[in-house]
């Protein structure tokens, strides 16, 4: 068959869903835990959300899924939601401002238009945003937590990347790069005279610990004394997760991309593949029209992370337990097989009614209606047959037997 | 092996030929823009060329419906704003057709930005617009897609346009200052990537190459960014009770002016002999502006006229892409009749949209349907049940797209004259269009200028002799 799936989207089948369930459920168990509250945001939102100095950067925004709607008589374009923090950014500045201190968690899609290779256009991330502290324990808090969910979820070899954005802006003002030219700082870098003096000794703190930046701090500063206040603001936060036990790698030039982040930038790895990140975006909401009010947040990526998770989460779909058979010629004998089937789903039991398909060696337990209250079990496991007339006898046969 | 080549018409059409002859192709019929799309060459008669409107030729090149093409940087730089990656490359400049693209203000910009209301945008460039918008970071805009006359939309109507123009001193004339020149172009030709690295396409790029002058002091064209200082020229939002009339121009001119007569209004310089897009009226409180009939439902509906005497194809073409538009039709002033017809080749065995249906389904192959009316051939296929379809945007001089380019054509004609002519035949008509007078719906009536319009409507009503 010729394939009608548009180009760039994926299908989740069954076992996808499942393993999806799972993982979306420990983010959501975890974010529930941590005071986090769920929200969702329309899939369509105005393309000026975005287009902001400070969001997304104009690469970004070539990409976007943007297009007149119905009232695009006015000449203003919407966006399939290109990111996920910026709409609930904008949820929390149009609802929930006078609340002061908001924990907000979201599963959603994100619509990105990628022309390169297999990456999709579609995307699944599950993400949580602590609006109203400008705290380092806000931004410590959200590392801690995206960590504990990746352990949660059998995740192997998650290595945590930590940057600040103001200390790569104040490389782009020095190098005379744009905000745009970030993603490609180090290749940049390298031709430029600054670079000797500047970049590289911040290059060199990759995978460095903190007392390494403190050092660095003095030979930096006196060079850049812009740099101070950034510098600071970074050791603050890896000093608290020092003393929280959490292990990191500094890596100044990974912190790239997202013009919205402000402060601290940390990115969550697996080998070469990102599956999640976050960071500090204090700028945001005022820049919407909202108060001052400063902000963190992250997301993991779904997707990315089915292929990841621990198969023994992952445990197959509980094959289907009870098929309940009614002789098709009786009306009174479906009725009393939609009867007992309700019974049994009410006790928590997966059952299904045969509707003369499926094999039934395929069911642990196949249950034909004899007469209207009298019914007959096979149990396909033993190879056995029982009678019985009661929903509560055949419930006490199960759990005698081990359930189904 | 055939190789296709696509030619200009319009702005390039005399060059082109010219230079065309000078490498001694002996064209039958490329001289003059009467509707002659395909002709041959005595001395490359295994090229196959077509005459499109220039703004449709990185189109088919880059869907790789054609090997080669000729048109201005402009049109390409618009196609490769939104689609980097499409297959199409740029082969040669050919040093004629030399103009230049600018974003141009009549007013203070800096003001519109700072209150917070979107930028209006306006222009033939909608692509290249947006990018200019995202790269210089305006937050909130809107982009007016146009047909043309951008130069006549600020400072009212549009707080920038991005169009192309000669020089500055052009642009000055027309009121208006550049903010930025965003691109120097001429003519250029191109070709397919896939053409390029497959196909023999030496000799007829030999010859066309072969034609041109043989030094050129020029800079060849190329995308140069230069920034200017913004002027004041007027404040953009005033007047707000000022009726605005849009009338059409083009060849609709002349019905138009008969019938504004009838109602008693006086127009001072419509038709313009001198370019003058804002002729006089003799009603106090109406300002008038001369546009292209396709662009004025949406100009309507997003309040920039209150008034404007369209054709019904392209009201109808508006509400199809925007149901909930607040524009309506007035009154029908029941001249410039049209039909709006579904046509196909006259080699294919099909005399209606059922038939053309179940010969789709027959035929197991996805429709091309080409037409300037895009939203109604969208509707057309939709309702006809047309499977597997594509709508193919074109700006003219669609007959030449059948049968090579396209399946089936959404068109309108007066006399089926032009049609019969090109081997084509009409297979339905969707509805017949004349020119009717439209407003917004929005206009609260009891408003100073809701009493003059309505004034307006009822002395044109009173000329048509119906009320």
């Amino acid at each position: 068959m010729k394939p009608q799936r548009c180009k760039g989207m994926r299908d989740l089948l069954p076992a996808d869903m499942a393993a999806f369930r799972i993982i979306e459920g420990i983010c959501r168990r975890c974010f529930l835990k941590w005071g986090y509250q769920e929200v969702r945001t329309p899939t369509i939102e105005y393309l000026h959300l975005f287009t902001s100095a400070g969001t997304l950067t104009p690469a970004m925004l070539g990409k976007v899924y943007s297009f007149l709607d119905w009232d695009g008589w006015s000449g203003e374009r919407v966006v399939l939601r290109p990111d996920g923090t910026i709409p609930v950014a904008r949820l929390y500045t149009e609802n929930m401002e006078k609340d002061g201190l908001a924990r907000l968690f979201y599963t959603a899609n994100i619509f990105m238009f990628e022309e390169v290779g297999e990456r999709p256009r579609e995307r699944w991330q599950s993400g949580a945003e602590l609006i109203g502290s400008d705290s380092k324990a806000a931004d410590v808090e959200l590392i801690a937590l995206s960590t504990e969910i990746l352990e949660k979820l059998g995740v192997k070899d998650v290595e945590l990347r930590l940057s600040h954005a103001g200390i790569i802006k104040i490389l782009l003002e020095k190098l005379g790069l744009g905000a745009g030219d970030a993603e490609s700082l180090t290749g940049i870098g390298r031709d430029n005279p600054e670079y000797e003096k500047i970049l590289k000794p911040l290059l060199d703190l990759k995978g460095k610990p903190s007392d390494f930046l403190k050092n660095q701090r003095a030979l930096l500063v006196k060079n850049m004394p812009d740099i101070a206040p950034c510098l600071d603001d970074f050791l603050q936060a890896v000093e608290l997760l020092d003393l929280l036990g959490c292990r990191y790698q500094i890596d100044i030039v990974s912190g790239a991309g997202f013009e919205y982040y402000t402060g601290v930038i940390f990115q969550l790895y697996t080998g070469d593949e990102k599956i999640g990140g976050g960071g500090r975006y204090d700028d945001l909401i005022p820049s919407m029209g909202g108060g001052n009010v400063p902000a963190c947040g992250f997301a993991l990526y779904c997707d990315r992370l089915l292929k990841l998770v621990n198969p023994d989460l992952l445990k197959p779909p509980e094959s289907p337990g009870i098929l309940v058979r009614p002789r098709q010629s009786s009306n009174e004998s479906i009725k009393a097989a939609y009867e007992l089937a309700g019974n049994l789903r009410e006790a928590g039991y997966i059952t299904e009614i045969d509707l003369g398909i499926k094999v039934s060696t395929d069911y642990r337990w196949v249950i034909e209606v004899k007469q209207d209250t009298v019914f007959e079990v096979r149990d396909n496991l033993k190879s056995r047959k029982y009678d019985f007339t009661t929903v509560v006898d055949f419930i006490k046969l199960l759990e005698a037997n081990g359930g189904d | 092996m055939v190789i296709k080549l696509a030619l200009p018409k319009g702005r390039l059409l005399r060059k082109t030929a010219s230079l065309l002859q000078k490498a001694d192709w002996r064209l039958d019929e490329y001289h003059s823009d009467m509707g002659f799309y395909r002709p041959c060459s005595e001395r490359y008669p295994n090229v196959l060329i077509r005459v499109f409107h220039e703004k449709d030729i990185p189109v088919q090149i880059a869907a790789g419906n054609y090997d080669l093409g000729i048109c201005c940087l402009d049109w390409i730089e618009e196609l490769m704003a939104k689609y980097p990656r499409s297959g199409l490359v740029k082969v040669k400049d050919l040093f004629y057709g030399e103009g230049c693209l600018y974003v141009a203000s009549a007013s203070d910009v800096s003001d519109i930005i700072r209150d917070g209301s979107p930028v209006r945008i306006a222009g033939e460039y909608p692509n290249l617009a947006e990018s200019y918008a995202l790269r210089n970071r305006l937050s909130r805009f809107s982009i007016f897609p146009l047909w043309g006359a951008a130069e006549v939309y600020p400072p009212e109507n549009a707080d920038m346009v991005l169009l192309s123009a000669r020089n500055e001193i052009e642009l000055a004339e027309a009121g208006m200052a550049p903010l930025s020149c965003e691109l120097e172009f001429g003519a250029c030709l191109i070709a397919h990537k896939n053409s390029l690295e497959s196909k023999k396409l030496d000799k007829v790029i030999g010859s066309i190459c072969d034609g041109l002058p043989e030094t050129r002091d020029k800079k060849p064209a190329a995308a140069v960014m230069r920034k200017f200082s913004v002027r004041t020229l007027g404040s953009a939002r005033d007047n707000k009770d000022l009726v605005r009339l849009a009338l059409p121009d083009g060849h609709q001119q002349p019905p138009t002016i008969e019938f504004l007569n009838k109602a008693g209004i006086r127009l001072n310089g419509y038709p313009s002999t001198t370019g003058n897009r804002r002729p006089e009226i003799n009603i106090d409180g109406v300002a008038v502006k001369v546009v292209r009939p396709q662009d004025m439902p949406l100009q309507v509906a997003n309040g920039n006229f209150d008034l404007a005497i369209t054709g019904r194809d392209w009201l109808t073409e508006h509400l199809c892409q925007f149901p909930s538009s607040p524009v309506r039709e007035l009154l029908d002033l029941k001249f410039s009749r049209v039909r709006l017809v579904a046509v196909v080749s006259r080699e294919l065995s099909v005399e209606d949209a059922a038939g053309l249906s179940r010969y789709l389904v027959g035929n197991g192959s996805s429709l091309r349907v080409a037409s300037e009316y895009v939203n109604l051939a969208d509707r057309y296929a939709r309702e006809n049940h047309l499977g597997h379809y594509r709508v193919i945007p074109t700006w003219g001089a669609t007959e030449a797209f059948l049968p090579d380019d396209a399946d089936l054509l959404i068109e309108n004609t007066e006399t089926g004259r032009t049609i019969a002519r090109h081997n084509l035949k009409i297979i339905d008509t969707l509805f017949v269009s004349t020119a009717c007078l439209i407003g917004n719906k929005a206009v609260v009536s009891d408003s100073p200028k809701g009493k003059r319009i309505q004034t307006l409507v009822k002395r044109m009503r009173n000329a048509l002799g119906d009320d």
